[in-house]
């Protein structure tokens, strides 16, 4: 381009930043302006009214010591593996298991797609009652004779977590699904043929073709389903509210019950942070296993 | 195996699957049916079938207001979200702005912060300002928080315009804003549905946003309203599913209307990443 144009040129990329400026002046003002105001609070002490006084570091160091609130980060960390790992599993199985397709997938797909779409509040209401003592779950085990190990299962002092978990595990698994069936459709049948022709087997063509050829998709399932286990404030506050005894406690429910219940600004902020540092670190960790290796 | 078996244990995987997604709607449809107050245990066909539970619960937790309330927020959301993040990705994918690196990662950095993060701060902010308990208020923050996703699906779906279409439209003189109106919406509509329909779905079901911004009951949204309703008549059970039901109506007929966008909107949208 000849030397005259530069100016213009500036000029023009300077008039294309307007078009920009009215979402990224919503997004600064109302995200990022408060996530940073967030992350400044976090250092105070603060009941939301009178004057706030410097924290330091006190309120982090609660975050991890207080019995209240530390336990509440493994509690996330538990849900990855009902909401991300077990979803993740049963995708990729039942995607080797069903390849090739069938006829009238649209209509399983429209099914297995619909937790994703409902609002988590109605979901934990929903599952409230299947656990519940006369629920379905119990009904279940009383009908294959295990009638001796039904309980309220929210309300069991070992297996609430584990309960509220599997409500992830059955909301996540057809979003696993759909995205890895529609991921193996696009592999080359050749592929498949080449690994025949070598002798290779159902579980060898899904090893060296199948699996590699999904890895977008397994990435991507995994950050959606993880940054849904770390961020299920809607389901557990109204399955489980955090019950029995701090057994089920999330991040989100203690951000919002110290912020907004105990008017405990500082240390409200100092786990939101916390919780947004342990997303980070998840999601791209996940990129990492994931990334294609030269 | 045979072809044919394979074919048919296929269906019985998927067909066993879908089950046990359907399951629980099974559930409470039917307890939702039962007599009112209704000791009812796991799935059972209700003796004498029972509709009221329905004009009871919409009564009882005021759903006519609670969801006019999340209809008037997801009207203003969705339009304005739409615009800004069309305006945004147009420019940030085509006309090649000043920082416009910088901001496309500003934006998608986005993509993982929690609301957790934001909202604790935002309350007093918009406190300050006089917008708690305000659809405005409510309405930009939504705005805000879906602004990453959209933009990024908004650059992306441009990006992927043949660079000729925008060429020969240049070379005859259009200015950008022609280009975008004349070229590219016409042909962008399905991307623009598709994303006016995710935020629709995201608006509708949010839910932390909403119970901060709006202690005052009466501005709460449907999801919202129906967990404090359920504290209150936690152990009507039948009474609770059809409130459940309710809420869970609107959006379920939605996603019917538009499951391939729904469906394509969040996969790809991921994919893409």
């Amino acid at each position: 381009m000849p030397d005259g144009n530069t100016t213009a040129r500036r000029v023009r990329r300077l008039t294309a930043l307007a078009y920009v400026a009215p979402a990224g002046l919503v997004y600064a003002g109302f995200a990022l302006w408060p996530a940073v105001h967030t992350a400044y609070l976090s250092f105070l002490h603060w009941d939301g009214i009178s004057a706030a006084t410097p924290a330091g570091l006190s309120n982090y160091r609660s975050v991890f010591t207080d019995p209240a609130i530390g336990p509440a980060l493994w509690h996330a960390i538990v849900l990855i593996v009902f909401f991300a790992v077990i979803p993740c599993a049963i995708g990729l199985l039942l995607t080797a298991l069903l390849q090739g397709g069938v006829r009238g997938m649209t209509g399983f797909r429209i099914v297995f797609f619909l937790p994703q779409v409902l609002p988590m509040v109605a979901v934990g209401i929903t599952w409230r009652w299947l656990y519940a003592d006369d629920g379905l779950v119990n009904q279940a085990l009383r009908a294959v004779g295990l009638g001796g190990i039904t309980r309220a299962w929210l309300g069991d002092y070992n297996f609430a977590l584990i309960a509220l978990g599997l409500i992830g595990t059955w909301a996540m698994s057809g979003l696993c699904m759909v995205l890895f069936l529609a991921g193996a459709q696009k592999i080359d049948i050749s592929l498949y043929e080449a690994v025949a022709l070598d002798g290779g087997g159902a579980v060898r063509r899904f090893f060296t073709v199948t699996l590699p050829a999904l890895r977008g998709e397994i990435t991507i399932a995994s950050v959606i389903t993880t940054i849904a286990a770390l961020a299920s404030f809607d389901l557990a506050f109204v399955t489980t509210n955090g019950g029995p005894v701090n057994r089920t406690t999330v991040p989100g429910l203690l951000v919002y019950r110290l912020a907004f219940n105990e008017s405990d600004i500082g240390r409200a902020a100092a786990l939101a942070v916390v919780l947004t540092i342990v997303v980070i670190v998840f999601v791209t960790a996940i990129r990492r296993l994931t990334r294609e290796r030269p | 195996m045979t072809p044919r078996a394979a074919t048919t244990a296929r269906y019985l995987v998927l067909t066993l699957m879908a089950v046990a997604v359907l399951l629980p709607f099974v559930s409470i449809v039917l307890t939702a049916l039962q007599p009112s107050g209704a000791q009812v245990s796991g799935i059972s066909i209700p003796t004498t079938w029972t509709w009221s539970n329905f004009a009871d619960a919409w009564r009882a937790a005021d759903f006519g207001r609670l969801m006019l309330s999340g209809v008037l927020i997801a009207a203003g959301v969705v339009p304005l979200a739409l615009v800004l993040a069309a305006l945004a990705g147009y420019s940030l994918a085509t006309l090649n702005p000043l920082g416009g690196r910088a901001l496309s990662v500003a934006f998608v950095l986005g993509l993982t912060l929690p609301i957790e993060l934001v909202v604790v701060a935002l309350y007093f902010d918009l406190q300050q300002v006089g917008l708690t308990n305000s659809y405005a208020g409510a309405i930009l923050a939504e705005t805000a928080l879906f602004m990453p996703f959209g933009v990024y699906w908004m650059q992306n779906h441009f990006a992927s315009v043949p660079a000729e279409l925008l060429e020969a439209a240049r070379v005859d003189g259009a200015r950008s804003f022609t280009v975008l109106r004349r070229v590219l919406l016409p042909i962008s509509w399905p991307a623009i549905t598709t994303l006016g329909v995710l935020y629709f779905m995201w608006s509708w079901n949010q839910f932390l946003l909403i119970i901060v911004l709006m202690q005052d009951p009466g501005r709460r949204t449907a999801p919202t309203g129906l967990a404090f309703f359920v504290g209150q008549y936690s152990t009507n059970i039948p009474l609770v599913s059809a409130a459940s039901l309710l809420v869970i109506g609107p959006i379920v007929v939605v996603y019917l209307a538009f499951q391939r966008n729904f469906v394509n909107g969040l996969t790809q949208g991921a994919v893409k990443g």
